[in-house]
């Protein structure tokens, strides 16, 4: 077996046998959008209106939440420093890892978003268009939010450093697919948004796995 | 003939110098000892070895290369056992040293190595175990298992008898007796009982910056 193929299957493996894991994460998506039409009333114009900015930033913060399930366990049993030595290319391994991560939390967000746009009556025009921008999304989701949880390895309470960190990085992802959700229910071409997502995800590809490889070097020393 | 040499190495953590002007030549089928107190260096020097850390000054080669210029190959020559035992309990002993096995890709025969491996360090009766139900010293033979895994002539070990009881420490004995016999070298730190024969000793606390200080003063 390839190894980075390896590390991609331990990783779902684990995933699966941690599935407490990945339920909470989304349950959290759930219980969150349940929450708005307590808050702001059950108009469902109202409702339409922002149910694509809900599930969108919704998606951000499930994905956040699950950040420190790609190194940290890694880096407190070594396991991330015996990667680091293995004779592998490290920067591979980690983008195997940032692979794996996307799959057992950006697919199950993707699978669910559509119940969220049911119960929150988002316009039915723009479903595709929805599960096309989380489906080019969450991977830079996955991909941006590697460098924050690998900046924030050995630090006292992390999760509100990643949160700092990678939030304000999430915002041209969240611009981008929003307008593309609105591009599609006021009749206007989605394909310049989506483009603008992809680009975003083409640079992020191969960029975002070099600098998490850095930070966790860093965090080495 | 392969040789590892370290020449005037120091060792910066934060603000303390650790170590400094440390030397030691190793050739094959040689073992080094490490000793020294606590907060010596011991574990310092090892990540400094294994290339997880670089060094203040001073250099480490290998067959007359800089391992520092080329780290990758470096990271070829060696194993490291450190005081982490990367041992994940959500998968069984056998699913944690294929992982290993797949990742170090040595191209050989991946089940035969792993049940060699598990024989080794008699942990082949529970090797369809999950890890969570492992007691530490199985953990540590577990982790020690990888080291059967790939062919590295360098095996960097610290404190590798820690939670091994003495049939444990024997198995031990036996595998690097068996790995500088086929030319390979060992470098470990430890405090307890483990029987190495004629092995070259460093001695920390020659090198500890602090303690000079002390002597001074």
């Amino acid at each position: 077996m390839s190894p980075y193929f390896a590390v991609i299957k331990r990783d779902l493996l684990l995933s699966y046998r941690q599935g407490a894991d990945l339920v909470m994460v989304l349950a959290f998506f759930l219980i969150a959008s349940a929450l708005f039409p307590l808050a702001v009333g059950p108009d469902p114009v109202i409702l339409g209106r922002i149910a694509s900015g809900i599930i969108w930033v919704l998606a951000l913060l499930s994905v956040m939440l699950s950040l420190d399930r790609i190194f940290h366990n890694d880096y407190d049993d070594g396991a991330l420093e015996q990667m680091e030595i293995s004779p592998q290319s490290f920067y591979l391994i980690i983008l195997a890892k940032i692979i794996a991560h996307w799959i057992t939390t950006g697919i199950p967000l993707i699978i669910l978003s559509p119940i969220i746009a049911i119960m929150l009556n988002l316009d039915n025009d723009a479903f595709i268009t929805m599960i096309l921008s989380l489906a080019i999304g969450t991977p830079i989701l996955s991909l941006i939010g590697a460098i924050g949880a690998a900046l924030s390895l050995g630090a006292r309470r992390a999760g509100l450093l990643v949160a700092m960190l990678v939030l304000p990085l999430y915002i041209q992802i969240l611009i981008f697919a929003i307008s593309a959700i609105d591009a599609s229910i006021n009749n206007f071409p989605v394909r310049p948004h989506l483009l603008f997502l992809a680009a975003i995800l083409a640079a992020a590809l191969p960029l975002a796995p070099l600098a998490a490889a850095a930070s966790i070097r860093q965090a080495f020393e | 003939m392969t040789s590892f040499i370290a020449s005037k190495l120091s060792c910066l953590r934060g603000q303390n110098l650790i170590f400094t002007k440390l030397d030691f030549e190793l050739s094959n089928g040689e073992a080094l000892v490490l000793s020294g107190e606590n907060g010596s260096g011991k574990s310092s020097l090892i990540r400094l070895l294994a290339g997880l850390i670089k060094p203040f000054h001073g250099a480490l080669s290998w067959n007359g290369e800089n391992a520092f210029n080329d780290i990758a190959s470096h990271f070829d020559n060696l194993l490291y056992i450190g005081h982490q035992n990367a041992i994940k309990s959500p998968l069984t002993l056998y699913e944690n040293l294929e992982f290993w096995a797949n990742l170090y890709g040595d191209g050989r025969d991946l089940k035969k190595t792993i049940d060699e491996a598990l024989t080794a360090f008699n942990l082949t009766s529970i090797a369809n175990n999950r890890g969570r139900i492992l007691s530490s010293g199985q953990r540590r033979r577990l982790n020690l298992a990888r080291l059967l895994l790939s062919n590295r002539p360098l095996w960097i070990l610290d404190e590798p008898t820690v939670g091994l009881d003495k049939k444990s420490c024997e198995y031990l004995e036996i595998i690097i007796q068996k790995h500088r016999n086929s030319g390979g070298m060992v470098v470990l730190s430890t405090h307890i009982g483990i029987a190495i024969p004629d092995h070259k000793i460093l001695d920390l606390n020659q090198f500890s910056t602090i303690n000079i200080n002390r002597v001074a003063s």
